[in-house]
């Protein structure tokens, strides 16, 4: 059954039967990322397609708020209006799942969505400020606000984001903006290995200039070459100048090509969306992990499994991580690869056979395990929201 | 003053307490162990001194092995525990109570690793924030929230209450800067929490710790980001006839899409509090100053003014005076930053920190004045005032009752008016037992029980620095 409600009172109550009821409940947003996590055996749908509308937009404070439903585009299309945009840069995951339909800001702070971005700006929950949510009590409960700056209480909003509607419905969100930069360009080395490729981006993460964004794409990812990319954002002149030096800092890795304009924004929507992967069998994993460690982590793993592919976003900290479907889609291996350098993988993209059995998110030390048990009863104690979606009993 | 109340002690336990002294003793160092009166009095109150309560005991662990035992043994014992850091808590969070015993990190003060090419530091949770920029300075690069008290305060206590500063316009509090913390629970169970990577797995236990104020558990290690310096920064004064232009300005600066990092904002009594004590040159013949940070190389940072000071000018700027040296700089910011001491030279004051939408500023500081002025007191303004997160200080003699009891209502007005406008009781000194009685202001019934329960999953019993952030009536324990 689909509940579509349009106001937050009757959210309220739609949740409040269905937890006398004691059903499992889905809730969606787009329905863009509903291959994401544990499949689930919901039996209702809770949807925010009627929850819609920006509520709140004050360009000279830096915030937007809006229902949860409200789809993203609009949010982006209102900001950009005003020389604005999100901080963290959400990715679309249609592609890379191959689903149809609007993605929601609720969905955005629901998975803590972000993009290449993330290094630098933050993650989504970083400009997340404000949450209204329906807890499995039925009662609306607010955290935060619309002021970035705010300590009181303890802050739920972190708990909420990432949390794919395992801890309730969300009806409202606000986040921090930022002024859209006056100028773009991203710089390109080719032919670098992993290793050469991390050292030039860890290099230039640690140099005044301020790359927002850092990523290498191995040969035979979207090119035949190897391809290198740091990405500036400022005012016009400071681009300019900031690429020449860092051109000059990492001379010894050969001289950048450097696009900008519409050349620049494919290429890292690709990166972002991880379109090299989009419409294949594959399965698709996303780790975690120190930056220096990117290039280790791959070469065990494509020592144990065979037929990985791989390109890094975040200098080398995110792996993306295509590899065939079959078995336990690598997990193991993937997970014994990361065990000596610490980080974490996500099971993004297989088939539900493989979801079902492979824990999806990363497995949790016990005494976390335990806690997160406790606050997934703590907001939902029917457990009835998004039931085993993130973890077995979460 | 006497308003705020603490829960009463437990007789059973003070009765007890040669025998938990004695267990204690069993698990550290003699000298890790402080139990005379004299040697507890400094642990008897934070920076919020017109409270103190004398402790039980006080343990200054050196392991997180340590801390682990002594939270276990609290825990068994029933005994309450109050997490201490340096005690610059301007919110009381590190005061104690008569029947718990004080866990310091102040001896955990390593810094255990300094990682560039990941960008990372991991230190002990009793490291001063202000150590662990000079530990990398030397290397070019710093650790970005920077609290005024950062030559005193702890990293534990800055992850406590989720510490900002000057800077944090463009970097972030403290939140935005931790990527991980080693954690005990209060059965005395360690666990890492994040790392050197992003995004830690399911629920993010590491942003819900940050800003908990000690009463989920004791951080005793954290690593966290280190950024490059810029290539170079210059603070820039803008003395403006009135608030309400500076107020403006700030508005039409971010409106332009500039960010500077710092906006600091200062109000004619704050201003000659601060060139009194800090020579910084400061204009005297303003109503309201602006300090504005740009960085970057010379031509980027002139650029940047450029465009500043041209906003600045539609809004009525009067001087406008750049730093021309380091020397200039250390000044300007030694004004700001010791703002809070130098009010201190000159009368009693209480520290109040709400934030509020940047578009109310002149509403509120207008409201604000007012609301001083009808308990006949007086006020002096600094803030942060890019991000709204006002800190109005209020002045009165702390050997007059009533005029202390007037300063804490003229607080709490205040605060009241905070949360009227949109905004927040505190924006980076937490709520520790100053604010806790407010907080119903801001939540209802639903929200506090929500933020209960979530507490109750790491202390169900309430010993974890139980007077504080939570009324102490309408508790729930699940
Ligand atoms: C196991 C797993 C792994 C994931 N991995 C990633 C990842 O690596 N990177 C990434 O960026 N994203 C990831 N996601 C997030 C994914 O985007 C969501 O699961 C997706 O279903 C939401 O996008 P949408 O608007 O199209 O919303 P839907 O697809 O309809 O919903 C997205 C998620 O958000 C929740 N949600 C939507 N609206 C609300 C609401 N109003 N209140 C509360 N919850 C809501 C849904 O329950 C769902 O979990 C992952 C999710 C899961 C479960
Ligand atoms: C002059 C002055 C200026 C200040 N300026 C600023 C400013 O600009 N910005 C700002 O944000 N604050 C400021 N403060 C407030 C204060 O310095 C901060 O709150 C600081 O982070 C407290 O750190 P501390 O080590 O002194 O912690 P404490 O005061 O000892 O403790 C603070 C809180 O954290 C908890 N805690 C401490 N250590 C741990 C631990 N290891 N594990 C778990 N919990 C712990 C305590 O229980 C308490 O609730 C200022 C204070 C003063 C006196």
């Amino acid at each position: 059954m689909l509940h579509t409600p349009s106001t937050e009172a009757q959210a309220c109550a739609v949740v409040a039967s269905i937890v006398a009821a004691r059903v499992p409940l889905a809730i969606r947003g787009g329905g863009t990322r509903t291959g994401l996590g544990r499949p689930d055996n919901a039996v209702s749908t809770l949807s925010s397609a009627g929850l819609t509308g920006i509520t709140l937009y004050e360009p000279a404070e830096m915030v937007i708020g809006a229902r949860a439903g409200t789809p993203l585009k609009l949010i982006e299309e209102t900001l950009a209006e005003r020389g604005q945009m999100l901080p963290f840069e959400p990715m679309d995951h249609r592609a890379v799942l191959g689903t149809e339909g609007e993605p929601t800001i609720g969905a955005v702070a629901a998975g803590n969505i972000s993009g290449p971005r993330r290094i630098n700006a933050g993650a989504a929950r970083d400009s997340l400020i404000g949450v209204r949510l329906i807890n499995g009590r039925g009662e609306l409960v607010k955290s935060g606000g619309r002021v970035m700056k705010n300590v009181t209480g303890l802050d739920l909003v972190k708990l909420v984001a990432g949390s794919f509607g395992t801890l309730g419905f969300l009806t409202e969100v606000t986040f921090r903006v930022l002024p859209r930069p006056e100028r773009v360009v991203t710089l390109i080395w080719e032919g670098l290995s992993d290793e050469a490729a991390v050292t030039l981006l860890s290099a230039a993460l640690g140099s005044p200039f301020e790359p927002m964004a850092a990523a290498h794409l191995p040969g035979g990812i979207g090119a035949d070459e190897a391809r290198t990319l740091l990405r500036l954002e400022n005012f016009t002149a400071s681009v300019g100048y900031r690429a020449a030096e860092l051109a000059r800092l990492l001379k010894r890795h050969g001289r950048p090509e450097l696009v900008e304009g519409r050349a620049s924004e494919t290429l890292w929507r690709e990166v972002r969306d991880a379109a090299v992967f989009a419409g294949t069998q594959e399965a698709v994993w996303r780790l975690s992990l120190a930056p220096s460690h990117g290039p280790r982590a791959t070469a065990a793993i494509a020592r144990a499994v065979p037929g990985a592919r791989w390109f890094y976003d975040w200098g080398g900290g995110l792996i993306w991580l295509a590899v065939p479907a079959e078995g336990d889609a690598g997990a193991a291996a993937i997970r014994a690869a990361l065990k000596p350098l610490g980080g974490h993988a996500t099971l993004v993209r297989a088939p539900d056979a493989v979801r079902a059995s492979v824990p999806v998110f990363e497995p949790l030390a016990e005494p976390l395990m335990r806690v997160s048990a406790g606050i997934k009863k703590s907001f939902d104690p029917a457990g009835v929201f998004e039931p085993g979606r993130m973890y077995a009993g979460v | 003053m006497s308003a705020i109340a603490f829960p009463a002690p437990d007789a059973g336990i003070l009765a007890r307490r040669d025998a938990i002294l004695a267990g204690l003793s069993a698990l550290v160092a003699p000298d890790a162990l402080i139990t005379s009166e004299d040697e507890r009095r400094p642990y008897e109150t934070d920076a919020l001194t017109a409270y103190r309560r004398m402790p039980l005991a006080v343990v200054l662990p050196s392991t997180t092995q340590e801390v682990a035992a002594v939270l276990r043994y609290c825990a068994e014992a029933g005994v309450p525990v109050v997490p201490r850091g340096a005690g610059t808590s301007l919110a009381g969070g590190a005061i104690p109570q008569e029947d718990a015993v004080v866990i310091g990190v102040s001896k955990m003060n390593r810094i255990l690793e300094i990682d560039y090419a990941n960008r990372i530091a991991r230190v002990q949770a009793g490291v001063t924030n202000l150590a662990v920029t000079g530990a990398v300075s030397a290397d070019g690069f710093f650790y970005a929230p920077d609290p005024s008290s950062q030559l005193a305060c702890s990293i534990g206590g800055n992850i406590g209450m989720n510490s900002g500063g000057a800077h944090c316009l463009k970097y972030g509090v403290t939140t935005n800067n931790v990527l991980g913390v080693t954690l005990v629970m209060l059965d005395g169970s360690i666990v890492d929490i994040g790392g050197g990577h992003l995004d830690a797995p399911g629920y993010d236990l590491l942003g819900l710790i940050v800003g908990s104020e000690g009463q989920l558990g004791i951080v005793t290690e954290a690593t966290v980001r280190i950024l490059r310096q810029a290539e170079g920064a210059r603070p820039v004064l803008f003395g403006f006839p009135t608030s309400v232009e500076a107020g403006a300005a700030v508005a039409a600066i971010i409106g332009a899409g500039i960010i500077p990092v710092a906006m600091e904002f200062m109000d004619k009594p704050a201003i000659e509090i601060c060139e009194a004590f800090a020579h910084a040159g400061y204009p005297m013949d303003c109503g309201a100053l602006l300090i504005i940070e740009v960085e970057g190389s010379e031509a980027e940072m002139d650029a940047q003014l450029a465009r500043i000071v041209a906003i600045a000018r539609e809004h009525g700027v009067g001087t406008v005076k750049e730093s021309r040296s380091a020397m200039e700089t250390a000044a300007i910011w030694k004004g700001r930053k010791s703002a809070f001491g130098a009010t201190g030279r000159i009368a009693d004051y209480i520290c109040m920190d709400g934030t509020i939408p940047t578009g109310q500023l002149p509403f509120v500081l207008e409201r604000m004045d007012e609301i001083v002025k009808g308990y006949g007191l007086r006020v002096a303004n600094v803030f942060h005032a890019g991000d709204g997160n006002l800190h109005p200080l209020i002045l009165y003699n702390c050997n007059d009752p009533d005029e202390a009891q007037k300063a804490e209502q003229a607080g709490n007005d205040i605060l009241k008016l905070c949360v009227e406008v949109g905004g927040c009781l505190t924006g980076e000194h937490g709520v520790g037992i100053e604010k806790r009685d407010l907080m119903t202001v801001q939540f209802n019934e639903a929200d506090l029980h929500q933020q209960m329960r979530v507490r109750a999953v790491f202390d169900p019993r309430w010993l974890l620095n139980p007077a504080k952030v939570f009324p102490l009536e309408g508790r729930i324990a699940a």
